[in-house]
């Protein structure tokens, strides 16, 4: 559904997507994960016609976004950063002005403005200046801004930045209705938590490339397999858990949490051999576990070494 | 063809719905200029002798009137830049509605906008003693003029309200525009300024059309022998298009540049 080679822009100077390469199947939702500054907003701009790249091609719904540029916009919604709706109109206003903009008639727009409303859970608020709507709303009308021509592609660039945890569960649930539908998403986002709520396959970007692809579990079993966590029953006994982890590889202290980790990859052969030397070193412990990488592990690791 | 008037239709309603969702900023907008006029009529007013002889107030108002158009640069800068700023642009460009619907929404509800103001002011300066001496014909082609500087006002601050996109400088533009209204013949003489500074608020496209609506209202002139002073009508016609002519390519291009 959107294919991109070697896609480039620089802005005054500064590159900002150096050579990506993205391909979204159709009825997925694929999160772009990367910190800020990385290309993301860049990638959705021109993906979304909004920016012309310097080089390299990129296609949505099968189109070209250079050559043509209508025929992309009329395929797909966006939901950018900032909410884009008219302040001053009210929520109901709003739709039918976007609907007419995208050419239904007038009681169509009308009718698709209410059924909008209404899935969005924000029929009450339908009269109500948006000026007097909470963040979540806002961006759910937002997105019900971006669905009225039930787009085959939608793209959400960073669609939880700003908002309370209140409002940010409010547009999730949102976005996984939408996606029970069967639209495409592109998820820009720098929450790793929204990325593995949200999206079955994620690209990492970083400065302008993709450093990584995979669903979130690949991406996780791509950073050398689990790892063993053990805490020390108090903090004098860090150092002795530390040794005894190290006969399993390079361990990582978390002194606040009297945590030690090491990444494993003989799992549960692993963790007898800790616990039992643990027991002959006479350490007492709190708590010992084997559990997978989290993404911000991954996130991490993928990025540090770009920089490295 | 069709769908870029029906689009145009909608920004126009959007932009008009505004005004009926704030109608207390509309008034304020409508009736600061009638404010100005009781000021500057009836307080400054008693201590200004116009050069070439003649009522001061039959004087004032049409360099009200041209003051008005020149206001209205505000209402479309603050209107473009809040929407630059706020990102509503970017959604109406990712639609595949009309590439000129924006801006010709902005043009027919500030050109409405700017024909109402006028009329309030008209009437305002009926209720002030000031009228209209040369007939209907010469009078509708003052109206004409005042509204054809408002047209190129609008150019220039749509293309202000690109490059900045920035609605917090509207106070800077509020300020800037109060020098080159008294830089003008609109509330005073050019006759009385040091000569060099009289010369350029006689070549001020504000005092071309003011001079302009006084001649064809036939109210008293603000004198002067430059050839500026001496053709204002054909001044009022071609500043405007001047500025147009420069200002109108500046802001397409600035909205073409807007995907770089």
């Amino acid at each position: 559904m959107i294919h991109t080679r070697g896609l480039r822009k620089r802005y005054s100077g500064r590159v900002a997507l150096d050579g990506l390469d993205l391909d979204v199947a159709a009825g997925t939702v694929h999160g772009l994960l990367g910190p800020n500054g990385a290309g993301k907003t860049t990638a959705v701009r021109i993906l979304t016609t909004l920016l012309r790249p310097d080089g390299g091609t990129a296609e949505v719904a099968g189109h070209d976004v250079r050559s043509r540029p209508d025929a992309v916009r009329a395929a797909i919604g966006l939901v950018g950063q900032h909410a884009a709706v008219d302040e001053v109109l009210t929520g109901r206003q709003n739709l039918v002005m976007f609907g007419r903009l995208h050419h239904l008639g007038a009681a169509r727009a009308r009718a698709r403005a209410d059924e909008l409303l209404d899935r969005f859970d924000l029929t009450g608020a339908g009269a109500t200046p948006l000026a007097a709507y909470s963040g979540g709303m806002r961006r759910r009308l937002d997105l019900a801004a971006g669905m009225i021509r039930a787009p085959k592609v939608l793209f959400l660039d960073e669609p939880t930045t700003g908002l309370d945890p209140r409002g940010r569960t409010e547009v999730w649930a949102a976005v996984r209705s939408l996606v029970a539908d069967g639209t495409t998403v592109l998820l820009t986002t720098q929450y790793l938590e929204e990325a593995d709520q949200l999206a079955g396959r994620i690209s990492v970007v970083d400065a302008g490339r993709v450093v990584a692809d995979g669903s979130p579990d690949e991406l996780k079993s791509a950073l050398g397999g689990d790892r063993l966590d053990v805490v020390a029953a108090d903090p004098a006994g860090v150092p002795a858990v530390r040794a005894v982890l190290a006969a399993h590889g390079e361990p990582e202290v978390d002194a606040d949490e009297r945590r030690v980790s090491v990444r494993v990859a003989d799992r549960v052969a692993a963790l007898t051999r800790a616990a039992a030397d643990l027991d002959a070193a006479g350490v007492a412990v709190h708590d010992i576990a084997l559990r997978r990488p989290t993404l911000d592990e991954v996130f991490l690791d993928l990025t540090a070494k770009e920089h490295a | 063809m069709i769908w870029a008037l029906a689009d145009g239709w909608t920004m126009t309603r959007r932009n008009l719905t505004h005004w009926t969702r704030r109608p207390g900023q509309v008034i304020v907008g409508l009736l600061f200029p009638v404010l100005l006029v009781l000021m500057f009529g009836f307080l400054l007013g008693g201590g200004m002798a116009v050069p070439g002889g003649g009522d001061y107030r039959e004087y004032l108002l049409p360099g009200m009137f041209a003051l008005t158009m020149v206001f209205g640069i505000e209402t479309t800068f603050a209107a473009v830049a809040q929407d630059a700023d706020r990102g509503v642009t970017d959604r109406f460009r990712s639609i595949p509605m009309a590439r000129s619907a924006v801006v010709a929404g902005r043009n027919a509800a500030d050109m409405l906008n700017a024909t109402a103001g006028l009329l309030v002011m008209l009437l305002c300066g009926l209720a002030v003693g000031w009228r209209w001496h040369e007939g209907l014909a010469s009078a509708a082609l003052a109206v004409a003029l005042l509204l054809w500087l408002r047209f190129a006002m609008l150019w220039v601050g749509i293309w202000l309200g690109l490059v900045s996109r920035n609605p917090e400088l509207l106070t800077a533009v509020q300020i800037l525009v109060w020098p080159v209204g008294f830089l003008s013949s609109a509330v005073t003489f050019p006759a009385t300024m040091p000569a060099w500074l009289g010369a350029v608020a006689e070549w001020n496209p504000l005092s071309a059309t003011a001079n302009a609506a006084r001649e064809l209202f036939g109210n008293p002139a603000a004198g002067g022998d430059g050839w500026a002073a001496q053709h204002p009508v054909l001044l009022a016609v071609l500043w405007p298009a001047v500025l147009v002519a420069v200002f109108l390519p500046l802001a397409v291009a600035r909205w073409q540049a807007l995907d770089r």
